[in-house]
């Protein structure tokens, strides 16, 4: 059963791949997709084909250079098209974005070299009370009482520091991982989770209770507002210019700043892709893989095993870092809330999901689970507090929907549907969606073709 | 013996473990361009003195010079970097990594690129890369394996992961290069083959080979140099010739065999022309 389904689509796919037929096939989907959002911004369905159409430039067998060009022109025309007209689905994308960021960061950690980590997001709350701190008043709230609502106190930095901000993020997540790192290299495996779970609720203590005796965090009530990146009237107008016949409207700032925002974590996103493929496809990842088959083996090989779990933990750390800035500009509010240690397990899930190791698993795991948190089970939810409102009536058993008890909501058992997924994930497909394989290279064969082994 | 200075000298190395000494003071010269054999009863400590030796299990006092210089406090990493490297007795390659990676990372120590020239993808690093490639490809046909390149590590045969070892060993290019029990497991036909190649390696590639081993057949061939060892200690040293005379070995191996009962073991196990 399942080889001959697997077969059928593999059979299907190797149809959807001759000559010049995935072309069509990619244009034909984007455009729907495109139509389908654009002509109801609140459909579910339409975004769904929608991503299955961007995907669809992944999976389908075209010319490289039209792949990125389609690539480029989704993400840099489409998109904010569509999401000038529906801010949601901009919201949406931004976190798939966001989370694939850390995702791939975790698997750096936990998929390349082995080393679990149960207290990732500890690194994303760093970036983001890093910028939270400077791009505030905070700084001038030392000595201030935790207080709600802002006083009347001048920012600390110009709010364009915000584009450096990234970048020293990056760089505090890295030092703070190598200090993770340090204790845990004497460590292994269940030792390493205990640790890493420690270290995560560590920070999000320390965000907590860093009201006194100075007041560096604002305690449980959060920092806000947090000053996000300044946006020339100009690039408004002209945006408008350029989009309002397209878009049905003019374009708000705040809708601006959303575009703005998705754009800073493509770039971010793209960057980390690329940064976590050339490392795997380097001595580097090479070192890190052997760490994780056989730590013995690999020191007998001559790699300094420390050494490189710090790089892995520093790496991953890094990008979290650079996301948890860009996190803090965008909401304008952070609290300790957004580092829960179940954060942290959604971040693993999202890679165990994709594929430990795999990048593309990864990515996927991440816009599979955002998807599925702040979008499909909320619309479900909204869908069924509808008919509980309406008066419809289950044909045939005549049950009224308005009976249907609020506790059934399905966005209060997310919890529980991920529990199931991973279960049945866990049985049958270990290895996650997109299993991660190795690259195959280009090899030269024998040159008399002879096998002479066996 | 020879004129040029030792390749490993170890003095007096001794390792226990609890109230266990399994190694109880051993004293052994290999000079450049041979091969010696450590060979011994099971449990003779043949493997803890190899781990002693690549820096998996610091000895607890004695001295270990590589070329005239202190490794016994080094790492084992320190120790692959300077020239030294070793396969296992139950082979540790990476299975989930593909034949040529694996041999890749035995050149880890070999590679010059750092991770900012990874990023970049600088001409040196994609040199580097290819070349890497290349060698390790080399260093496959060495071994006598073709068209498993791309395979994973662990889904080659028995045979052929032994082969994939040694060509990651040599992938660091050592001076001297340490094989436990290489011809464990394979079938005769197959351990004269791999002999051939510990030959090869010796008279083309001109590395020093120390070679653990417990058949004693499989070593009186080709080796230029045997020490024998029991209970931790060395009982005989000397050329393949005056080890199969050697009373104390015959008593080591067949005593042993003799006191389980086992006279099947005395087949493999006894010194070539000892009394059956």
């Amino acid at each position: 059963m399942a080889t001959s389904l697997k077969d059928r689509f593999q059979s299907a796919l190797a149809f959807l791949n001759r000559g010049r037929t995935p072309y069509a096939v990619c244009a034909g989907l984007i455009t729907l997709g495109f139509a389908l959002v654009y002509g109801s911004p609140r459909s579910i369905p339409g975004f769904l084909v929608f991503v299955f159409a961007a995907s669809s430039i992944y999976w389908l067998r075209m010319n490289r250079s039209v792949q990125l060009g389609l690539a480029v022109f989704l993400a840099v025309v489409l998109v904010p098209i569509l999401g000038a007209r529906n801010v949601f689905y901009l919201e949406v994308i931004f976190q798939i974005a966001v989370f694939s960021a850390l995702a791939l960061g975790l698997n750096i950690v936990v998929g390349f070299s082995g080393l679990f980590n149960l207290g990732y997001m500890a690194f994303y709350a760093v970036g983001a009370y890093l910028w939270a701190f400077f791009g505030s008043q905070q700084p001038y709230l030392l000595h201030a009482t935790v207080t709600t609502t802002a006083l009347h106190t001048p920012f600390f930095m110009a709010p364009d520091w915000f584009y450096l901000f990234i970048f020293l993020g990056v760089i505090v997540a890295a030092l703070l991982g190598l200090l993770l790192g340090l204790p845990v290299l004497r460590v292994r495996g269940d030792y390493l989770a205990v640790i890493s779970l420690a270290f995560g609720e560590i920070v999000r203590q320390l965000a907590n209770n860093l009201d006194k005796p100075l007041n560096f965090t604002n305690g449980p009530q959060g920092i806000t507002p947090i000053q996000r990146p300044t946006m020339p009237a100009g690039v408004l107008r002209a945006f408008n210019h350029l989009m309002e016949p397209l878009v049905g409207h003019p374009v708000t700032v705040n809708q601006a700043y959303n575009i703005l925002f998705y754009f800073i974590a493509l770039v971010v996103v793209v960057k980390v892709i690329v940064i976590t493929y050339r490392l795997d496809d380097s001595k580097v990842g090479r070192a890190w893989t052997a760490i994780r088959e056989d730590e013995l083996a690999a020191g007998a090989m001559g790699i300094d095993a420390n050494r490189h779990k710090l790089g892995a933990f520093a790496v991953g750390g890094a990008f979290a870092g650079a996301m948890g800035v860009l996190f803090a500009a965008s909401r304008t509010f952070v609290s300790p809330e957004s580092f829960t240690f179940l954060q942290s397990v959604g971040v693993l899930t999202m890679v165990i999901l994709g594929g430990i190791g795999s990048i593309t698993g990864v990515v996927v795991g991440a816009t599979v689970v955002t998807l599925l948190n702040i979008q499909v089970l909320q619309s479900f939810s909204l869908y069924l507090s509808q008919l509980r409102q309406s008066d419809a009536v289950v044909p045939l058993l005549g049950w009224h929907w308005s009976h249907l008890s609020n506790q059934l909501d399905p966005t209060k058992y997310q919890r529980l549907i991920f529990g199931v997924i991973l279960v049945v994930m866990m049985i049958y497909r270990p290895s996650g969606l997109l299993p991660a394989a190795r690259r195959k290279r280009e090899l030269r064969d024998g040159l008399d073709g002879e096998a002479d082994h066996g | 013996m020879a004129e040029a200075p030792p390749v490993l000298a170890t003095r007096d190395v001794v390792k226990r473990f609890g109230g266990l000494t399994a190694v109880g003071g051993m004293s052994v010269t290999i000079a450049p361009g041979r091969i010696f054999s450590i060979i011994g009863p099971n449990g003779a400590g043949k493997t803890t003195f190899f781990n002693a030796i690549s820096g998996l299990h610091p000895c607890d006092a004695g001295e270990i010079l590589f070329e005239g210089r202190r490794i016994d406090r080094l790492k084992p990493h320190q120790i692959t970097g300077l020239g030294l490297a070793r396969t296992f007795q139950n082979i540790r390659l990476f299975g989930a990594m593909t034949v040529v990676e694996n041999i890749m990372v035995g050149a880890h120590v070999r590679l010059k690129q750092n991770p900012l020239q990874a990023l970049w993808r600088s001409k040196a690093f994609r040199e580097e890369e290819r070349e890497a490639q290349a060698r390790a490809q080399e260093l496959l046909e060495y071994v006598g394996l073709r068209r498993v390149g791309n395979e994973l590590a662990g889904s080659l045969p028995y045979g052929a992961q032994r082969r994939v070892e040694i060509a990651r060993a040599l992938a660091s290019r050592p001076r001297l290069l340490l094989l436990d029990e290489p011809a464990a497991g394979m079938n005769p036909s197959e351990s004269a083959e791999a002999l051939a190649l510990f030959r090869r390696i010796r008279d083309g590639l001109g590395m020093t080979i120390l070679l653990i081993e417990h058949d004693m057949k499989v070593v009186m061939n080709i080796s230029d140099h045997i020490v024998v060892m029991d209970h931790g200690e060395q009982i005989a040293s000397g050329r393949p010739e005056e080890i199969a005379r050697d009373p104390g070995v015959i008593e080591a191996y067949l005593g042993k065999g003799a006191a389980a009962g086992k006279g099947a073991r005395r087949g493999t196990d006894a010194p070539p022309g000892a009394p059956a």
